[in-house]
């Protein structure tokens, strides 16, 4: 048994209503308990999906138990095919009806059901939703795809992109930008998949040349069953930051055949002079912690220390199937890699790395607003927030320009910077109330949010004021740590304890405070 | 159900459509989430799958996010498969979270779908590690799961299981009323001020604010319900004494007034005194319900099925703001316990009991009510269509009792509405 107060990843059968909810003319008939439907607010509710999940639950009770729940599971399925016409279904149990072993697969075969019905089996007590979403998709396609379609090789490339699917961190936004991409260099789309694609589309995905995998956890174990049976290799950069946008582009003209140019030179690609003008000197060396799934915690990597020049001083996923790969990334920065699903963890590992940005998810979020510290959401687990309005994509050359803001924003400026040491002795600064533009994250002001905080699970992380300052900084010390911006305060108030405790020093005074200023000097 | 006041009858013995089929609902464990700020002295453990803590989260989640007195102690395939005693590890996690806790003085061990299937037994684990663990801290245990509660028969099963807990009231004590059901903390006081004003003297409410500070039960204790999805501790309080006083639920100034009148009645307080004490809070709930009145008179309103505060609720926006109620489903229907109700509802309205959701939205497309309250999968895809709709969930977690709450209820209704003629895109 494991405690969790909150979890990155749903079960299973969520990632299989990703996949059935991304596409369309798809019904997924779930053996499932009253109370499964919760998952339907996370499309209608954070989504904001016009349409519900095209999900029936069985909705069995513990009176059907051991009589006719098979019953139920099949009298689903046919009011389900009547009344929804799918082209095709999908068809598992949820963790309790895993239990119960009615077996939908056997049932629905044996039910002749007017349209193709494929049986998921997704381990709820073993397996996650990112798994499931990706065993789904697998499924889907090797049980739809007709075998004597083959790649088309025709003049103009043929290319099907994979992995986008119903509730991911921008997938909207990220097809839009790829299709851009594909069009500049004269590709043709055969289809993307799951998001938008219907099981009849899904029918013709061996006609494309070759495969775009986008999202690694949705997509890849799709993309080698096709590489498998149809000989269509794919490309599996993920084209998140400008390096990896280019390296991207340049594998699918050389796939494709074509001159990379017509989509290298995308000049709405701002994030390079950005980086480079000179206000952005001030984010040198920033100490950034990333951590999401693999895929964006990866890339987010990449961009952080090559394309923004900031420090990673941590770096982690929540998603064990990709371990390997963020490793060895993690061990290219030289940093630890966090692989875990803990979210006390990844507290404690945010607490002990003091960053001065957080790259996260909406649970690092919340941990960086109690931390104090600025933040930027960069991967699934999603929040309504991470379903803008506006086109608000991570990949692409449009994807950098957004990303440059998103993790900038919460910084305080290059000038304002500046600004708040040369103005912080005066009366009117009010050092406590923290940078104009950081309305949510100012960390003297914040509130709890709805809730009086109780004590936390796990030990205290950092006190913000130790228990004993009085006894271990001298009078003047203290003050002068006061004149220090409250952004970098705690960590020179951090650093300065561990110089001392290093020197084996009892006091800190002035000169221990300077002595440690010069000692972590970068 | 042995009433104080003899049940009313209904006028005639209504219709009811039973409908079974997919249910658009939560399941019990939803309760965690008001029980838990209720109650500050108490933690809630959920012994289920991830499903169970990616529910707690997605409910809750998006609401709180301080560290919370709930988790889940997730199971995992090693326990299933026998590789590892669900007892022991279930043991293991208990005391890990209470070292880790030791301000927690009531742990609740909750069950769920997974548990109740695989047997596992709460009850006697709960015995166990309570008797290690009092008196620092009591270990209670109950069932949330979907195949046994809807939404909020989840407090229904939480109370129940604290009621064996409540002492016994002292022999020859002067009888008691017990305010039974979660109320904001607010409200409780503003009912508390009203019950010293009326003279009443021993008042106790369950839960109470404190899980460890319960109030008394005995022979004689009066219960006045104050939701109507209490079926279980009701009976659980008669089996310790207790007896229930029929009353309306107190929602809106006459529903209000009528819950008060009813307690007063079996306490033999003069009634011009009750009258006198409540006017100025009923006459203000008036005043604060006339403001939406304009907006929801003559509209027409469907409830989908989800809290059983459906039918209270339907009663008082017909009989104070006018409203039409069309369709009124309720996930369970006591039709002993709201017999003060539903004879209040207009003849008229369809009520209905269960769900077989697809056969209830086609409904709601024929009758194209003005307003549909709902639950949040459903709403989005309604508005969708053009249907205004209403989140049942908000009547749940915000404060909608009592005289100085009508104005608000009346506005949660009103604001949907007013927002489809304010916007214009």
């Amino acid at each position: 048994m494991q405690l969790a107060v909150w979890t990155y990843e749903g079960p299973p059968h969520v990632g299989a209503m990703r996949v059935a909810t991304g596409m369309k003319h798809l019904h997924y008939v779930l053996h499932a308990p009253q109370g499964d439907t919760y998952a339907d607010l996370l499309f209608t509710m954070i989504e904001r999906r016009g349409q519900r999940p095209p999900v029936t639950y069985t909705t069995f009770e513990a009176r059907d138990l051991g009589k006719d729940t098979a019953d139920l599971f099949q009298q689903a399925a046919r009011e389900a095919a009547e009344r929804f016409k799918p082209q095709a279904m999908i068809v598992g149990a949820s963790c309790t009806a895993e239990l119960i072993q009615d077996d939908p697969a056997g049932l629905a075969e044996a039910m002749d059901l007017p349209c193709p019905a494929i049986p998921l089996e997704l381990p709820s007590y073993s397996r996650k939703e990112n798994w499931g979403a990706s065993e789904t998709f697998y499924q889907i396609v090797r049980n739809l795809a007709d075998k004597s379609v083959t790649p088309r090789k025709g003049e103009v490339a043929l290319v099907n992109i994979l992995g986008p699917a119903g509730l991911g961190f921008r997938h909207r936004d990220d097809v839009i930008e790829i299709r851009k991409i594909c069009d500049a260099l004269g590709i043709e789309v055969n289809l993307v998949a799951p998001l938008g694609a219907s099981p009849q589309d899904i029918t013709q995905i061996g006609a494309a040349d070759f495969n775009i995998v986008l999202y690694p956890e949705i997509g890849e174990e799709a993309a080698r069953w096709l590489e498998k049976t149809f000989d269509q290799p794919a490309i599996r950069i993920v084209p998140i930051g400008v390096g990896a946008t280019r390296e991207f582009i340049r594998s699918v003209a050389a796939l494709a055949g074509v001159d990379p140019a017509p989509a290298l030179d995308d000049d709405g690609s701002r994030m390079p002079w950005w980086s480079r003008s000179v206000d952005s000197t001030y984010l040198t060396g920033k100490r950034v912690f990333i951590f999401g799934d693999a895929t964006h915690a990866i890339a987010a990597a990449r961009i952080a220390s090559e394309e923004l020049g900031f420090e990673v001083c941590g770096l982690g996923c929540y998603n064990r199937e990709f371990a390997r790969e963020l490793r060895e990334t993690a061990k290219k920065l030289d940093v630890p890699a966090l692989i875990t699903d803990d979210h006390l963890a990844v507290e404690e590992a945010i607490a002990e790395a003091s960053p001065e940005l957080v790259l996260g998810t909406q649970m690092e979020r919340h941990i960086a607003k109690r931390l104090g510290l600025p933040c930027a959401v960069i991967s699934s687990p999603v929040h309504v927030q991470d379903f803008p309005a506006r086109h608000s994509p991570q990949m692409g050359f449009e994807g950098a320009n957004v990303i440059f803001d998103s993790w900038v924003h919460p910084l305080v400026m290059g000038l304002e910077e500046h600004l708040l040491v040369m103005f912080r002795e005066d009366f009117e600064f009010a050092d406590d109330a923290g940078a104009s533009h950081l309305a949510a994250h100012s960390p003297r002001t914040a509130q709890p949010e709805a809730a009086p905080t109780p004590a936390p699970l796990s030990e205290p992380l950092s006190a913000p004021e130790p228990a004993n300052e009085g006894e271990l900084w001298t009078a003047d010390a203290q003050k002068e740590l006061k004149k220090i911006p409250f952004f970098v305060r705690g960590k020179a108030r951090k650093n300065t304890e561990k110089f001392a405790a290093e020197q084996g020093l009892t006091q800190i005074d002035l000169e221990t405070l300077y002595d440690a200023k010069a000692h972590y000097a970068r | 159900m042995s009433g104080v006041l003899p049940a009313q009858t209904p006028k005639e013995a209504r219709p009811i459509l039973r409908e079974r089929g997919q249910r658009e609902v939560f399941c019990g464990l939803t309760g965690i989430v008001w029980l838990h700020r209720k109650m500050q002295d108490a933690f809630f453990l959920v012994v289920g799958s991830r499903t169970c803590a990616h529910l707690l989260q997605s409910a809750a989640g998006v609401m709180i996010f301080a560290e919370p007195r709930f988790a889940t102690a997730i199971i995992e395939e090693r326990d299933l498969a026998g590789m590892a005693d669900c007892h022991e590890e279930l043991e293991r996690v208990v005391e890990r979270l209470l070292a880790r806790r030791p301000e927690i003085r009531t742990l609740f061990l909750v069950g769920s779908c997974p548990s109740e299937v695989i047997k596992l037994d709460l009850a006697k684990a709960a015995q166990q590690l309570g008797q290690r663990h009092l008196p620092q801290t009591r270990v209670l245990s109950y069932s949330g799961s979907g195949i046994e509660t809807t939404f909020t028969q989840g407090e229904d099963a939480c109370l129940t299981a604290l009621v064996p807990e409540m002492p016994e009231l002292e022999a020859q004590s002067a009888s008691r009323l017990l305010v039974v059901g979660a109320l904001p903390d607010i409200v409780e006081d503003q009912f508390q001020r009203l019950f010293d004003e009326l003279g009443f003297e021993n008042v106790g409410f369950l839960p109470a604010r404190a899980a460890r500070d319960l109030p008394p039960i005995g022979a004689g204790t009066k219960i006045l319900l104050a939701q109507p999805f209490l079926t279980e501790t009701a009976r659980a309080l008669e089996g310790r004494g207790g007896e229930v006083i029929h009353a309306p639920f107190p929602f809106g100034a006459e529903g209000t007034a009528a819950w008060l009148h009813a307690a007063a009645r079996v306490f033999g307080i003069d009634e011009m005194h009750v009258n006198r004490v409540i006017a100025p809070g009923r006459e203000r709930a008036k005043r604060a319900i006339a403001h939406q009145r304009e907006k929801l008179e003559g509209k027409r309103i469907t409830f989908l099925p989800d809290s059983q505060l459906e039918i209270p609720l339907a009663r008082f926006l017909a009989t104070e703001l006018g409203m039409i109620p069309v369709e009124v489903g309720t996930p369970y229907l006591n039709k002993q316990q709201l017999a003060c109700e539903l004879e209040q509802l207009p003849d008229t309205v369809r009520l209905s009991e269960g769900q077989h959701v697809d056969a209830q939205l086609d409904r709601v497309r024929e009758d194209r009510p003005d307003l549909t309250v709902c639950g949040l999968g459903l709403a989005n895809p309604l508005e969708s269509e053009g249907l205004s709709t209403k989140w049942s969930i908000e009547l749940v977690f915000s404060p909608i009792h009592g005289f100085d709450q009508a104005g608000d209820l009346a506005e949660l209704f009103a604001r949907p509405l007013r927002r489809r003629d304010v916007v214009r895109v």
